[in-house]
């Protein structure tokens, strides 16, 4: 068997092994649904389609993405078991990737699970349903850039709680740095273009315009280096531990 | 199988393992000695590839572990200090996930499984969770994984530590007789245990190796190796000096214990190798003077000694 999916079956295995992985499905699952229906009114909008849903994932995520990824390596470190995994005869992109995937598929498992809302609004009216699906891309996605942040947060540290608090902070800071009460005082004292380059980093605009039905090669490449770089920058952070 | 050339590793200014060189063929147990924060445990880290050397070559079955890290991380076993181990896993889990990761599958590694197991006498934990498992089934499950894949080499840092007499001398019967085919490096603090495992043992203080011998070699540099013991009734131990002083074979006589009746003197020799015939010199000045002669022993030379002389002598240089 490939060495990154060893890896993968072991992260997994240790998801379902403990009850995080059933805590964090019923939870996530019941804030999804208290989101959509009760804050965002999907009711009374009386319109087919999904944006109260996925309105609320970026704000979700920030804090359950980080409980998913907080352990990646900062357990390693704890449990001294990093020594035993980089002596192991595969690469540390390997350990990366492997586990990485575990924990996205484990992410993409909890939002899939989501579907009856899909079903809900196909019942109610007609949607368009490719939108939909580029919104659970979008949103997919979204949750891979903040696990990616969270597995170099938590290459930083033995301890869960910090990686967990520098991880949330990041994203926080992702999710905002687009938004107008940060750039109008940014656009006071800097030019124009620190200003607009501060609000490029912003998850938001991109997660809207799939949750909108629309790809576009820039915001499928901004999520795909919002994956890759932080993901770089653990392999390098392992790489510093061992000297 | 081990080749260590001119290894070195400094963590800031501190200079943690110093021009280390030293190979290891198959057949060997090399022993690693050393006081707490000597290298041993930087140097197999350095060997294993865990950590890259600062300057220095380390070649596994003639891979270089910094330039093809993964063809010589294939051929060894490594049991890190203090035995990590995913704590949510069995040890039959945890056991697979190590065999799968190095490639082994399928019907392969059931029986992998079950071999290292069964040399680890882990049976009676099989299915059991690793974070109930008491400190010795731990450090076995941490062996176990290391020879899941039978190896040429085998690294270890400090295999024994934490269990029970019996569990160690299981362990060194373990190594001993897995010695016979492959090359083992172990690390330990317990001389005892470099006689009763090893065929050669390194003696490594401030990152420096400052011995490298057989157990026997070593022990030959003890001041006491070699020398004889005579244990003496009903003499006054001036006598017993002055009449072994008369040896023409000894350069020195010491009196150990004078507690009467019994006089125990120490009677050193002039030059290494003519021990059969201080012996017998002593013998016969013994015979000569009718002394009641309780025991006459000559001393092997102890590890320990040589150890606190090799390791001690260069701190208090400095």
């Amino acid at each position: 068997m490939n060495p990154i999916l060893t890896i993968t079956k072991r992260e997994l295995g240790g998801f379902f092994n403990s009850p995080v992985a059933y805590v964090f499905l019923v939870i996530f699952l019941l804030m999804t649904g208290a989101f959509t229906f009760f804050i965002g009114q999907f009711f009374d909008r009386a319109q087919a389609n999904l944006q109260p849903f996925f309105m609320w994932h970026p704000w979700l995520y920030l804090f359950l993405v980080p409980a998913v990824g907080m352990r990646l390596w900062s357990e390693e470190r704890r449990l001294g078991t990093l020594e035993l995994l980089l002596t192991m005869p595969i690469s540390p992109w390997q350990s990366i990737t492997g586990k990485f995937i575990a924990s996205w598929g484990f992410l993409i498992l909890a939002l899939s699970l989501t579907f009856p809302i899909w079903w809900t609004v196909n019942d109610l009216g007609s949607p368009d349903n490719g939108a939909i699906f580029t919104g659970y891309i979008g949103s997919a996605l979204m949750a891979g850039g903040y696990l990616a942040i969270t597995s170099m947060t938590s290459a930083l540290t033995r301890n869960q709680v910090i990686s967990f608090i520098l991880s949330v902070v990041i994203c926080l800071s992702l999710v905002l740095c687009g938004w107008p009460p940060v750039t109008d005082p940014l656009a006071a004292y800097f030019p124009n273009w620190i200003v607009e380059g501060v609000a490029a980093f912003s998850v938001m605009p991109h997660f809207d315009r799939l949750q909108q039905g629309v790809i576009d090669s820039r915001d499928l490449i901004y999520f795909i280096s919002l994956i890759g770089f932080p993901l770089f920058a653990t392999s390098v952070i392992i790489r510093s531990l061992r000297s | 199988m081990i080749k260590v050339e001119n290894l070195s590793k400094t963590f800031g200014p501190k200079v943690a393992v110093n021009d280390v060189s030293f190979t290891v063929e198959r057949g060997e147990i090399l022993g690693f000695l050393g006081p707490n924060g000597a290298g041993k445990s930087t140097t197999m880290r350095m060997i294993t590839g865990y950590i890259p050397p600062t300057a220095g070559v380390v070649k596994v079955g003639g891979n270089d572990v910094t330039e093809k890290p993964i063809e010589a991380k294939r051929l060894m076993g490594y049991l890190p200090e203090s035995a990590p181990l995913y704590t949510d896993m069995t040890v039959e889990g945890f056991l697979g996930f190590c065999a799968e990761v190095r490639g082994i599958k399928g019907a392969d590694k059931a029986k992998a499984i079950d071999r290292a197991i069964d040399m680890c006498f882990l049976k009676a934990v099989r299915h059991q969770s690793v974070d109930t498992l008491s400190k010795g089934f731990r450090h076995r499950t941490g062996f176990a994984q290391a020879i899941i894949h039978d190896p040429d080499i085998l690294v270890m840092d400090e295999p024994t530590d934490g269990l029970d007499p019996n569990q160690k001398h299981e362990v060194r019967s373990l190594i001993r007789r897995m010695g016979q085919s492959k090359a083992i490096i172990f690390s330990t603090h317990i001389l005892e245990e470099v006689e009763a495992a090893c065929t050669r043992a390194i003696i490594i203080d401030q990152g420096k190796i400052v011995a490298n011998g057989t157990p026997e070699e070593l022990k030959a540099k003890s001041e006491l190796a070699n020398s004889y013991v005579a244990s003496i009734n009903g003499t006054e131990a001036s006598a017993v000096r002055d009449g072994l002083g008369t040896v023409i074979q000894s350069a020195k006589v010491t009196i150990v214990t004078d507690k009467a009746p019994t006089v125990v003197a120490r009677v050193f020799p002039k030059k290494a190798g003519a021990d059969g015939e201080l012996g017998q010199a002593i013998f016969a000045v013994a015979a000569q003077n009718n002394w009641k002669v309780n025991e006459i022993k000559k001393e092997e030379g102890r590890l320990d000694d040589v150890f606190r002389n090799i390791t001690l002598s260069d701190n208090q240089v400095q």
